[in-house]
């Protein structure tokens, strides 16, 4: 399921398989100057498939929105072997929206095996700066100035010292090695106007205390960026042996507040958390690093981890932006939502999937999954003790 | 098969669109990530080292695109290694594998047993066997992997199995460099005329070239192929001919050969008596292209009217992360266009024996190569290896050459 079935460039269309890669679509429409716009860091290796199942954004969601606002129909199995399609070709199909119900339901309403995406024309203009400052709280302040002035920039990324220096010895792309705190804002569109929003953005974040501001326009150089910032999470390796990624939203006006407690807990359990941020929408990406060999510090770190989704939701925020709950959060989910929430959303469930088949026990918390932890591999006390074994 | 290396890969995926075998087929144990993942798995007693895990390591081409690619820095390039020579001694292949690959490794690494080969090459091609075999169908009804063997066969000449590359050739006008020249197996006795070039233009630019005529095979396609103790013997016996000279670099034109050669210090690191001389050997050694860029031209370079599309041969531009260089030389020629290739650069399928030993996958990746060359228009394909060149020349009609060749044309050139 790796190919592309249809390119339609007059419409901005494309008809994918689903394990077509996220980066491939762009590189398949490039030569009419289109491209796709969700860009998860993982674009590269990321398939479309998983993109629609857990409603992929990315760093440029900001300003361009989720996979949901770029997908207009999926031919989708049902469990019972129905194949359906969902959405069509217009962007408002009348009737429920079920192509919307579809997106970010990770895998438990069927199996997508076609999608047709939208694409975007390639903007006239793009600027991009990378600006340093003394801690994320002053980045923070700097991205509250900038959206408060009526900007949209394409995109807002913030990497905190940790994830600076994962990112820098990966793909040495020039950030500041010892800054608290990287800003990575991009500016796109028609030319005039994203030169004054340019020059806007640049002084507000001067006013907020940048300690050096580096403008990249040559694309060369800003792919330079964008790699740096989109492998930090892949370049942790270098840091730690193992991490959990955790994805959290907090509203974008507390993240001074959110981070330093994020440090305390982190102090507290003795381990490091690295922070990489989509700044604009408030989407937090504290991965916790680890080393798996030590005993109980995996534990430690899963607890950590999900204490910190957990703190998102306390913050006013969410658990999840755009990983999705999956095994992983599902347990945390009544700390977000009711009990009268859960159950509407188990029938919604129910009346694509009676029967449990697809995707079980993720996303939900089901009494099986609570009573077992989720997560890596260990051993069952049973296994341990020889009554049963795994397959 | 180190533990420590093998926790470095946090599961990412970043290599799997660098993997010309998870691209092929799309399968996770055939992409770097599952291969580690078979590695730890065997490393830990869960899986078995059976045809399966084999296979699945056996189709590993070695072509270090992953290593490129991994943000986490991984040395899947060590790794891979460790798990052919795990392998080579604790699996037992099928019998005809054995003789097969047995039968490579004797015919290979060295020039006398490939000039004896080079003997039977040219009765082969000159007796009219050739184009029986291939006209008759007979060709057809071999196993694939002499079918293959038998379509990389070089074309070959009388000057094959005699020509030498002088001992000691001086430096035109005022000497810049002094260099040992490693002629390598294949290129030396396939590619005389890549070697012949390689002198030329190095003494054109000042340099005088040694070439001990003493040598031996560097030992990289046993490196590379998990025969672990006999590459090491060959990599002492180059160290004990080349440290005694005294050269500003050591140099190498064959991609693979120099990947091998740049690691002799860690792979002697363990050896006492060696140690210290490999490390030293190790950090001479440059790609005849990074000698050349490094040297500000003298010589002036006539035109050639010519569309060139360069191959990166993996080991250059992955094990050896060589990519400028050789650009950087050809751009030199006047009237010489460098065509960007639109694959992803993903291997050419040729991965030292892999072409002979994974035919099926290796064709597949050659005729894709080839289709994403034809695309350039180009008129030649330039490029730095010999294991590149006769699979890749296998499937084109136009002519591939390494860069120096195409410098020394130029000097000939008005």
């Amino acid at each position: 399921m790796r190919r592309i079935l249809d390119v339609d460039p007059v419409n901005q269309r494309i008809t994918v398989e689903p394990g077509v890669t996220n980066a491939a679509v762009s590189r398949a429409v490039a030569e009419h100057n289109l491209y796709y716009a969700p860009d998860p860091s993982s674009q590269i290796v990321c398939s479309i498939g998983g993109n629609v199942a857990e409603n992929s954004g990315g760093a440029h969601c900001l300003k361009y929105g989720f996979t949901t606002n770029h997908v207009l129909s999926c031919e989708l199995v049902l469990p019972d072997g129905d194949v359906v399609e969902v959405g069509g070709p217009t962007l408002d199909p009348p009737g429920y929206d079920l192509r919307g119900l579809l997106i970010g339901s990770e895998g438990t309403l069927g199996v997508v095996t076609k999608v047709t995406l939208r694409l975007l024309r390639r903007p006239e203009a793009v600027h991009t700066l990378v600006a340093d400052f003394d801690s994320p709280a002053s980045a923070g302040d700097a991205v509250s100035a900038i959206i408060a002035a009526g900007i949209v920039p394409a995109a807002v990324e913030m990497m905190d010292n940790l994830a600076i220096r994962a990112s820098e010895e990966d793909a040495a792309a020039g950030f500041t090695i010892d800054a608290g705190a990287a800003l990575i804002v991009e500016l796109d569109g028609p030319g005039a106007e994203c030169d004054t929003a340019f020059a806007e953005t640049v002084a507000l974040c001067q006013e907020a205390g940048a300690t050096a501001i580096r403008i990249a326009d040559d694309p060369e150089e800003r792919a330079l960026i964008w790699r740096g910032r989109k492998a930090a999470f892949a370049a942790m390796g270098r840091l730690a042996p193992d991490y959990l990624v955790q994805d959290g939203v907090i509203p974008r006006t507390r993240l001074g507040e959110c981070l330093a407690r994020i440090a305390e807990m982190a102090a507290k359990a003795q381990l490091r958390v690295a922070n990489v941020f989509h700044a604009g929408d408030g989407n937090l990406h504290p991965l916790v690093l680890f080393d798996s060999t030590r005993p109980g510090e995996s534990e430690r770190a899963e607890s950590l981890s999900t204490r910190i989704a957990e703190l998102c939701v306390a913050f006013g925020g969410s658990l999840s932006g755009e990983h999705g709950i999956g095994a992983d959060k599902a347990c945390s989910m009544p700390k977000m939502f009711g009990a009268e929430d859960l159950a509407v959303m188990d029938r919604v469930r129910a009346a694509f999937d009676p029967e449990g088949r697809c995707n079980p026990d993720k996303v939900l918390p089901t009494p099986r999954l609570c009573g077992e932890r989720p997560g890596p591999y260990r051993q069952h006390p049973l296994e341990a003790a020889g009554v049963i074994e795994r397959m | 098969m180190d533990r420590e290396l093998i926790d470095d890969c946090v599961h990412c995926g970043f290599c799997l669109p660098a993997c010309p075998t998870y691209d092929l087929w799309g399968e996770e144990m055939d992409s770097p990530r599952g291969r580690i993942h078979l590695m730890s798995t065997a490393l830990d007693g869960d899986a078995p080292i059976d045809a399966t895990w084999v296979g699945h390591l056996d189709a590993c081409l070695g072509c270090m695109a992953c290593v490129s690619a991994c943000p986490s820095g991984v040395k899947y390039d060590q790794l891979i290694e460790s798990a052919r020579a795990t392998i080579e001694r604790d699996y037992r292949r099928p019998w005809r594998d054995r003789v097969f690959r047995s039968m490579i490794f004797h015919a290979f690494p060295g020039r006398r047993r490939l000039r004896v080969a080079a003997v039977f090459g040219l009765l082969y091609q000159r007796l009219g066997l050739a184009r029986l075999i291939r006209n008759g169908r007979v060709r057809d009804r071999l196993p694939a992997r002499l079918r293959s063997l038998e379509s990389v066969m070089p074309p070959m000449t009388v000057k094959a199995v005699v020509r030498r590359t002088p001992s000691r050739t001086p430096a035109e006008g005022a000497r810049r460099r002094r260099v040992a020249f490693l002629t390598g197996c294949v290129q030396e006795v396939f590619f005389g005329d890549v070697n012949d070039a390689t002198v030329r233009v190095l003494a054109a630019e000042g340099c005088e070239v040694v070439a001990p005529v003493s040598q031996g095979c560097c030992g990289a396609l046993e490196l590379h192929g998990g025969r672990e103790r006999s590459a090491l013997e060959r990599a002492r016996a180059v160290v004990d001919v080349f440290a005694r000279l005294d050269v500003d670099a050591i140099v190498v034109n064959a991609a693979g050969c120099g990947s091998a050669m740049k690691d002799y210090g860690r792979l002697l690191a363990d050896d006492p008596r060696y140690a210290e001389r490999a490390a030293a050997f190790a950090s001479k050694v440059r790609d005849v292209t990074e000698v050349l860029a490094e040297l500000e031209p003298r010589r002036r370079y006539g035109s050639l009217d010519l569309a060139v599309a360069y191959h990166d041969a993996c080991h250059l531009t992955h094990a050896q992360r060589v990519r400028s260089a050789p650009r950087s030389v050809l751009a030199r020629i006047p009237g010489v266009e460098l065509r960007p290739i639109l694959d992803d650069g993903l291997c050419c399928g040729s991965a030292g024996i892999y072409n002979l030993v994974e035919p099926e996958a290796a064709g597949e990746l050659g005729r894709r190569k080839a289709e994403a060359l034809r695309a350039t228009e180009a008129d030649v394909v330039v490029t730095t290896n010999p294991g590149c060149a006769l699979q890749i020349g296998r499937e084109l009609d136009i002519p591939v050459l390494h860069p120096v060749q195409l410098l020394a044309r130029a000097l000939d050139s008005p």
